[in-house]
C-alpha cells in the first residue's frame, strides 16, 4: 500500500464521492451544535460568576435557562459529534494509516483531556443546582467552559496539521510520523484558526442569547430576564464581531502565505498581478477563466493579504491545474458569503449597543426584530468559514503531502457507502426535528426560578 | 513501547466495557425492572451522572488505538464498516433516549424513548460481544493488511467467514447475559424498593446463566483459535487475569446470596476486567487475527506506529489517564448512596 500512498495514483471513484459527501454532511451537521455549546458556554460561566453576588437571584435564573439550552444542544452535540471520530477509521482508512501517528496525538488527547471533563461534569450542570452549593454550580459551568474550549483546540490543531502540516517526517514506510511534539501542538496555522473560530462560536452563542432576549421584549415576556439576554447578547456579539474580523485578517494572511492557490480560488481571481483588487460580488466562470460581473475595491486584496497596495497577489493562473481546489465556485462563494455575514453582523451588534448606549434598545422595536431573526445568520457564516478552510485543503487532506482521493478506505465501496450516507441523512433528519421541537418548548416555557421546571407533573404511577 | 501501548489500549477498551457496561445493562434491564414512570426515571437517575463519561473511555481506547496502532484501527474499523456506523447509530440513539426522555411528560413520548433505550442498549451489548468474537475468530486479512466483512455468510465460522456465524452470535449473547447481569448488580447496588428488588431477582437468574454459559463460550474459543489457549499458559499475566476472573465470579455468587451488592458489584468488575484482560493477554501480540494464517496477521509490531510518537504520547497519557479517573471518583462521590428519581423536570 505504500507504493500506492507515494504515487498517488488511486483512481477516483464513485465511492470517494460518497464518502466525502458523508463526511462534510455529518460535520456540517455536527458543527451546528459545538458552535452554540461554546458560545454558551463562555456567557453561562459570565452569568454564573455575576449571579455569585448576594441578592443576584435574576443572574442565575438567567443562567438557568441557558443551562437548559446547553444541555440539549450538548446532547446532540456529543452522539453527532461520535460518528465524527470513528470515521477517520470507517470511511477514511488510508488517511488513518499514513497520518495516525501523527493527528492521533491530538484527536486521544481530545478524548483525554477535554471529553472526560465535559461528560464528568455536565449533569452536574444541568441537573446538579440544588444538589450543589452555588459556587459548586459555578465551577461546573468553568470545568463544561474549560472542556468545550480544550476539545475545541484539539479539533483546530488536528485540522491546522491537514491545513499547514509541521512538525513531522516521513517514516521508512512512506507513513507520517511525530518528529517535534511542540511545534505539532503549538502550529501557528492552529492558533490563528482557533481564535479565529472560537470567536465566531461566541457570536453565534451571543446571537442566539440576543435573539432569545428581543423575542420576549417584542412579546412582553420575562422582562427582566430579557434585558439580560438582550444587553449580554449584543455586548459580547459586538466584542467577538470585530475580534472575528481581526483573527479573521490574520488567518487570511495565513492562507495567502502557505496556500496562495485557496487564495486565489476564494477571491475568484484568475489572473496573477500587482495592485490586486478585491472582488466584493462576481460570479466565477471557471471555464473562461473570469469573475464574471465582478464588483471590485481596487488594490485592497494586495493590502489584506500582504500589507502593501502594490504587492503582488497570485492567481490561479500561476499555479498547475492539478492542485487547484477542486470546487472553486463553492469555495468562492462560502467564503463571500462568510465575509459578508461578519460585516452585517458586526453592524447588527454595533447599532444594537449604541441602542443600548442611548437607553432605547427595549424600546426601538425594528432593533428587536432584527436581532430576533438575525440569530441564523451567524450559524450560516460559522459553517461557510469552514467549507472556505476545508475547499480551500483541496485537493489536498495533508497539504501538499497526501491527496484526499488517497485518504479512502479501500475495502469499502459505494453501496455501503451510499447506504449509510442516506441512514445518517434519514436520523439527522428526526433528530434535528425532535431538537427544534425540545428547544422550542424550552423558549416557550422560559427562564424561572429553581424548581419551576417546565414539564407538567406526570401522574405518578402512570404506567408507560 | 508496543507492549505498554497493547495492555493500554486493552485496559481502556476493558475500563470502557466495565463502565458503560452497567449502562448498557441498566438499558437492558429497564424494560423488567422498572414499571412505572418513576420507577423508569430512577433507573435513569442510577446511571445518568454516569453514561456519557463512560462512553467517552471508548473514544478513548479508540484514539490511544489511532496513534499507538494506526494500521491496526485503519484495517479494523474499515473493515467492520457496516457494524461499526450500525453501532454508532445505536449509541446516538441510547444518548439521545437517556438525555431527551426527560424534557416531554407526555406518555408516549416517554415509552418512545423507553423501548430506544432498551433496544440500542440490548443491540450494543450483543455488537461488542459479537466484535470480541470476530477478534477471537479472525478476519480475512489481505497481503496489504485490509478486508472487508460481509455481515454475514453461511454462519460457519470458516472462510469466508462473516460478522455473524455461530461463534460470534454466541459471543454476542455471552455479552447480552454478562452485561445485563453486570446492570443488574448495579442497579440493585444503587437503587431501593421495587426496581432494588426485582434488579436483585434479575442479577440472579443472570448470574446463573453466565455461570453456565462461560465455560461454553470458552470451549467455543478454543474451538475457534486453537492458539489462544496454550499461548495462555505461558503468560503469568494472562493466567493472573483469568484467576482474577473466576473470583470475580466466585464473589459474586457468593454475595448475591449472603448480601452485600457493592461487594457483589465490585466481583462483576472483576469478572469483566479478567475476561477481557486474559482474552488480550493470551492474544498478544495478535491485534487482528488472519483467517488466512499467521503471516497476514497483524501485530502490536506490525501495526504500531513510530515508537518516538507513542514516547511522546505516553507523556500526555500519565497526565491524562489519573485525571480521567479521579472525575471518575469526584462523581461517584458525588453521586453516592441510593439513587431516587428527581422531581420532574429537574433530572432525567
Amino acid at each position: 500500500m505504500s507504493d500506492k500512498i507515494a504515487g498517488g495514483d488511486v483512481t477516483v471513484d464513485d465511492a470517494l464521492v460518497f464518502h466525502r459527501l458523508q463526511f462534510a454532511f455529518t460535520i456540517v451537521y455536527h458543527y451546528l451544535f459545538p458552535q452554540l455549546t461554546m458560545g454558551l458556554a463562555l456567557l453561562i460561566v459570565i452569568l454564573k460568576a455575576l449571579g455569585l453576588r448576594p441578592g443576584a437571584e435574576r443572574w442565575n435564573d438567567a443562567a438557568r435557562f441557558w443551562i437548559r439550552i446547553f444541555g440539549i444542544n450538548f446532547a446532540v452535540g456529543v452522539v453527532t459529534g461520535i460518528p465524527m471520530e470513528f470515521q477517520f477509521g470507517t470511511n477514511w482508512a488510508q488517511f488513518s494509516r499514513y497520518a495516525g501517528n501523527v493527528v492521533g496525538q491530538t484527536l486521544a488527547m481530545e478524548g483525554l483531556f477535554a471529553f472526560f471533563l465535559e461528560s464528568s461534569f455536565l449533569s452536574l450542570l444541568v441537573w446538579g443546582e440544588r444538589r450543589l452549593p452555588k459556587f459548586g454550580h459555578f465551577l461546573a459551568a468553568i470545568a463544561l467552559f474549560l472542556g468545550s474550549w480544550l476539545s475545541g483546540y484539539f479539533i483546530i490543531a488536528t485540522n491546522a496539521f491537514m491545513q499547514h502540516p509541521v512538525g513531522h517526517a516521513v517514516a521508512a514506510d512512506g507513513t507520517l510520523r511525530l518528529a517535534d511534539f511542540g511545534a505539532f501542538v503549538l502550529n501557528p496555522w492552529a492558533i490563528a484558526q482557533y481564535a479565529h473560530n472560537m470567536v465566531a462560536a461566541v457570536v453565534t452563542g451571543s446571537f442566539v442569547m440576543a435573539a432569545v432576549g428581543a423575542y420576549y421584549t417584542l412579546r412582553r415576556r420575562h422582562e427582566p430576564s430579557a434585558r439580560i439576554f438582550l444587553r449580554l447578547g449584543v455586548g459580547v456579539g459586538l466584542a467577538a464581531s470585530v475580534l472575528v474580523a481581526v483573527t479573521g485578517d490574520v488567518q487570511a494572511k495565513m492562507v495567502a502565505r502557505y496556500q496562495p492557490v485557496a487564495l486565489a480560488a476564494m477571491e475568484g481571481r484568475f489572473e496573477s498581478g500587482a495592485h490586486a483588487g478585491l472582488a466584493v460580488i462576481g460570479q466565477p466562470n471557471v471555464a473562461a477563466h473570469r469573475l464574471d460581473n465582478p464588483i471590485v475595491i481596487p488594490w485592497a486584496l494586495s493590502f489584506l493579504a500582504f500589507g502593501a497596495f502594490h504587492a503582488e497577489v497570485k492567481g490561479l493562473d500561476a499555479f498547475p491545474r492539478d492542485i487547484w481546489p477542486d470546487n472553486i465556485e463553492l469555495l468562492y462563494y462560502s467564503f463571500h458569503i462568510m465575509a459578508g455575514l461578519g460585516t452585517i453582523l458586526t453592524a447588527i451588534a454595533l447599532a444594537a449597543v449604541l441602542l443600548w448606549w442611548a437607553g432605547r434598545l427595549e424600546r426601538t422595536r425594528p432593533m428587536l426584530w432584527i436581532l430576533m431573526l438575525a440569530f441564523p445568520l451567524p450559524y450560516i457564516a460559522n459553517t461557510v468559514g469552514w467549507m472556505t478552510a476545508e475547499l480551500g485543503r483541496q485537493p489536498w487532506l495533508v497539504y501538499g503531502l497526501f491527496r484526499t482521493a488517497q485518504g479512502a478506505s479501500p475495502t469499502v465501496h459505494s453501496g455501503t457507502v451510499l447506504f449509510t450516507l442516506m441512514g445518517f441523512c434519514g436520523l439527522y433528519l428526526a433528530l434535528g426535528i425532535l431538537f427544534l421541537f425540545l428547544i422550542g418548548r424550552e423558549i416557550a416555557h422560559g427562564p424561572g426560578p429553581l424548581g419551576h421546571a417546565a414539564a407538567p407533573p406526570v401522574t405518578e404511577g402512570a404506567h408507560v | 513501547m508496543f507492549e505498554l501501548w497493547f495492555a493500554i489500549a486493552a485496559l481502556m477498551l476493558a475500563l470502557y466495557v466495565v463502565l458503560d457496561g452497567f449502562d448498557l445493562g441498566a438499558g437492558i434491564l429497564s424494560p423488567f425492572v422498572a414499571r412505572s414512570d418513576t420507577e423508569r426515571r430512577q433507573v435513569l437517575a442510577a446511571i445518568g451522572p454516569f453514561w456519557d463519561g463512560n462512553e467517552v473511555w471508548l473514544l478513548a481506547a479508540g484514539g490511544a488505538l489511532f496513534v499507538a496502532f494506526p494500521r491496526v484501527l485503519a484495517s479494523g474499523i474499515s473493515g467492520f464498516y457496516f457494524a461499526i456506523i450500525l453501532l454508532l447509530w445505536c449509541l446516538l440513539g441510547r444518548g439521545i433516549a437517556i438525555e431527551f426522555r426527560s424534557h416531554v411528560s407526555d406518555p408516549l413520548w416517554r415509552s418512545a424513548w423507553d423501548f430506544v433505550f432498551a433496544a440500542a442498549s440490548t443491540l450494543l451489548a450483543v455488537f461488542f460481544g459479537a466484535a470480541f468474537g470476530n477478534l477471537m475468530r479472525g478476519v480475512p486479512l489481505d497481503g496489504e493488511g485490509w478486508f472487508a466483512l460481509a455481515l454475514f455468510t453461511d454462519f460457519s465460522a470458516r472462510d469466508p467467514v462473516g460478522i455473524l456465524d455461530w461463534y460470534t452470535i454466541l459471543t454476542g449473547v455471552f455479552a447480552l447475559l454478562a452485561l445485563a447481569a453486570h446492570g443488574a448488580l448495579f442497579l440493585a447496588w444503587k437503587t431501593e424498593g421495587p426496581v432494588h428488588d426485582r434488579s436483585l431477582r434479575m442479577a440472579r437468574r443472570l448470574w446463573i446463566a453466565v455461570a453456565v454459559l462461560w465455560p461454553v463460550v470458552t470451549a467455543a474459543s478454543q474451538a475457534v483459535n486453537p492458539a489462544l489457549f496454550p499461548g495462555m499458559g505461558r503468560r503469568w499475566l494472562a493466567i493472573l487475569a483469568a484467576l482474577v476472573a473466576i473470583g470475580g465470579i466466585v464473589v459474586v455468587l457468593v454475595r448475591l446470596w449472603r448480601g452485600g451488592l457493592l461487594g457483589a458489584f465490585v466481583g462483576s468488575c472483576a469478572f469483566l476486567l479478567g475476561i477481557i484482560g486474559a482474552s488480550a493477554a493470551s492474544y498478544f501480540p495478535v491485534m487482528l487475527r488472519a483467517t488466512g494464517g499467521d503471516a497476514l496477521s497483524i501485530t502490536a509490531y506490525t501495526g504500531g506506529g513510530d515508537e518516538a510518537g507513542l514516547r511522546v504520547a505516553l507523556r500526555w497519557f500519565v497526565i491524562g489517564a489519573p485525571l480521567a479517573l479521579i472525575y471518575l471518583a469526584v462523581i461517584f462521590r458525588i453521586h453516592r448512596g441510593k439513587a431516587v428519581a428527581a422531581a420532574d423536570g429537574e433530572g432525567y
